[in-house]
Order: C-alpha cells, then sequence, then structure tokens
C-alpha cells in the first residue's frame, strides 16, 4: 500500500461500489473482496468480537479453577488473599481504567481525522500500560524475595499452606496471563501508533484503531474482574 | 464511515463512573458482610465491565450482530460455571444405598470430611475414583 494515498482517494468512490473496471479508483484500505469500507469495518470488528469471545474462554478456564478450590479452601483463599497488597493493585486498577479512558480517546482523535491526537492518547496509553507492567514486576518480585511463588522452594507460614500454594497458583496464572495480554497489546499499540504517525488513517478508516482499542479494553476487563477476585473478596473475613 | 463518535464528556463520565466503582468495591471489602462479600464484588465487577464494553468498546452503537456474539461470550461463560458447578456443589447431598458418605466427602463444600471407617462391606483405602490429598478446610 502507498504511503499517503490515504488523503487522496476520492470520497465518493470510497463509499460506493467501486466497480470492476477501475479497481483501484476507491479507497486503498479497501480490500476488493469488500463492496464498501463500511462493509469491511463491520466485518473486521465482528471478527474481533469472536476472537475476544475465544479470550473470555480462555480466562474462563482458569475463572472456574479459581471459582472451584475456591468453595473448596474459602480460608486458605482469604489467608491468601491478604498476602496481596491492596494498594499496588489498586494502584495498577486506577492506572489500567485511566488507559482505557485514553485508548477510547484515541480512537475518538482517529474517528475524527485528529492524526496527532491519536498518537498522543496511544503514546499515553502505552505509557500507563507500561506503568501497569512495573507495578506487578515489583509484586512479583515480592513474592519472589518472600519465596511465594509455587514449587519446590514455596514457604508459607499458616495452617493452610498447600492450599494457599493453590491459592498463589492462580494467582501467578491469571496475572501471568494478563501481563501477557498486556505485553502483547502493547506492542499492538505502538504498530499502529506508528501507523498513525505515518498518517495511515483517516475518519474513513480507522479499523486498525478501533480494534486495538477493543483489545486493550478486553485485557481492562479481565483486570476488573481479577482485582476484586484476587485481592479484594475474602479479607474482612479473615480481618474480622 | 458509519463509526458512532461518542462525545467526549461521555468518556470522561464512564471513566469519573469507573472510578467511583473501584472506590466503593475497596471500600466495601474492608466492612464483614459475611456471604455477601463475594456477590457485591461481583456484582459491581460486572457493571463496571459492562459499562466498559457499552461505552468504550461501542457495544452500544453496534450492529446486532456484534451484540449478539458479545453476549454469547457471557453466555458460555454462564454455562461453563453453572454446569461445573452444580456437578461439584451437589456431590455431597446423597448417599447412594449401600454406599458410603465418603463418596462425596472430597466435594463437600466447607465441612470438614467425616472420619471414613471401612464398614467391611467396602473395599478399605482411597475412595474409587477421588485422589487423596489434603483434607478439606474446616
Amino acid at each position: 500500500m502507498p504511503d499517503g494515498v490515504a488523503a487522496h482517494a476520492d470520497p465518493a468512490s470510497a463509499t460506493g461500489f467501486g466497480g470492476a473496471g477501475h479497481a483501484h479508483a476507491h479507497h486503498p484500505a479497501l480490500q476488493h473482496h469488500f463492496e464498501t469500507l463500511d462493509q469491511q469495518h463491520e466485518a473486521s470488528t465482528l471478527g474481533m468480537w469472536i476472537f475476544l469471545v475465544t479470550e473470555v474462554m480462555f480466562f474462563g478456564g482458569l475463572l472456574m479453577a479459581y471459582l472451584l478450590y475456591r468453595v473448596w479452601y474459602p480460608a486458605a483463599w482469604a489467608e491468601g488473599s491478604l498476602e496481596l497488597d491492596i494498594i499496588l493493585g489498586g494502584i495498577n486498577t486506577v492506572v489500567l481504567i485511566a488507559s482505557s479512558l485514553t485508548m477510547a480517546l484515541a480512537v475518538r482523535a482517529a474517528q475524527t481525522g485528529a492524526q496527532k491526537a491519536t498518537v498522543r492518547w496511544l503514546l499515553m496509553t502505552m505509557a500507563l500500560g507500561l506503568t501497569f507492567l512495573v507495578i506487578k514486576f515489583f509484586e512479583y518480585e515480592h513474592k519472589w524475595e518472600l519465596n511465594h511463588i509455587p514449587g519446590p522452594n514455596f514457604q508459607f507460614e499458616g495452617p493452610h499452606a498447600a492450599q494457599v500454594q493453590i491459592f498463589l497458583s492462580l494467582y501467578f496464572g491469571l496475572t501471568g496471563l494478563h501481563a501477557l495480554h498486556m505485553v502483547i497489546g502493547f506492542g499492538l499499540l505502538s504498530v499502529i501508533a506508528w501507523m498513525a504517525h505515518r498518517r495511515r488513517f483517516s475518519p474513513e478508516w480507522y479499523t486498525p484503531v478501533e480494534l486495538a482499542g477493543l483489545y486493550w479494553h478486553f485485557v481492562d476487563i479481565v483486570w476488573i474482574f481479577l482485582f476484586p477476585l484476587l485481592y479484594l473478596v475474602d479479607r474482612a473475613h479473615q480481618a474480622g | 464511515m458509519a463509526g458512532h463518535v461518542s462525545p467526549k464528556t461521555t468518556y470522561y463520565t464512564i471513566f469519573g463512573a469507573l472510578m467511583v466503582l473501584t472506590a466503593i468495591t475497596v471500600s466495601i471489602a474492608f466492612i464483614n458482610l459475611g456471604p455477601l462479600n463475594f456477590p457485591v464484588a461481583l456484582g459491581i465487577a460486572i457493571l463496571k465491565a459492562t459499562l466498559v464494553i457499552l461505552f468504550f468498546m461501542h457495544v452500544k452503537y453496534s450492529s446486532q450482530m456484534t451484540k449478539l456474539i458479545c453476549g454469547s461470550a457471557f453466555f458460555f461463560l454462564f454455562v461453563l460455571f453453572a454446569l461445573t458447578l452444580s456437578d461439584y456443589l451437589s456431590r455431597g447431598w446423597f448417599v447412594a444405598p449401600g454406599g458410603t458418605a465418603a463418596a462425596g466427602t472430597r466435594v463437600t463444600i466447607g465441612v470438614p470430611a467425616p472420619d471414613v471407617e471401612p464398614t467391611g462391606q467396602t473395599e478399605p483405602g482411597p475412595e474409587a475414583g477421588t485422589v487423596p490429598r489434603e483434607t478439606p478446610e474446616p
């Protein structure tokens, strides 16, 4: 695809059927098996949503394991959740929701053709995502120092050490998988930001920004559930 | 392009609502509501997720097809949780005639396992189909 052609495309042919006679008179982003950019956008969005459904089931398996062990070992779950740092977890929740806001604003900027604002909001989203990962790293490091990593060197003072190890396994499994999604999302956004910087997007065609946004918001939603499930839910019972 | 452009104020309002809900769920976590802590925390999380899906992910303005696909994710998640738990949670409920109560003790929720006395009729040793592990929580 040639650079910078998007701005010169004929708006009339971008929304109508290009016709076989002049296959390249339409918007350069329009693929030939779609009639209009709208149709293409709808298909892409739908495809992204189907992918997100599979992602929901992906995390769903781990959440099911969490749920089952929680009803089996409620006391260990209370003990384990007290080991997590509610302040760092809370800060990360705020950081990630804020990154969802900046992501939504990046999509909006792309929709309205504000190219520089798109890049700016995307970079802010990436900065917030990185902040989340750095905080997560320090949480993991603290667990490492306490020997709270499940495995042969696991140590835990408490009446339910073996079951707390299951809790911490699920903690690392769930947050680790989530962090992996953050890393992938960060890479995705850097590509989108680069494309936005090269002025690839316009109000006629901003589908990649929208799809990256869907992915980023999904990762945010996963954390919206992980935070209460891991950090909050049994706190009061243990303290009381 | 047909994409709906929401006003910026919508996004800021939703962000504000998400922050308020986060503050609420953190505060409630320190209050002992007994068995209600879990449903309340989960309810607030579902509310937050709904706000993100409807407004940040534009599902409110999306096609019926997109709404259906999005809804199907939660439908299948519900099937996964409901069917699995309906099995595990009901395992200790009944003792089959001639069986032992031990058959369900591995998964009896929140109740300590009764001491399994070999009755002589059944094979002593590990229960069939169960893996001997730590005793359940009291």
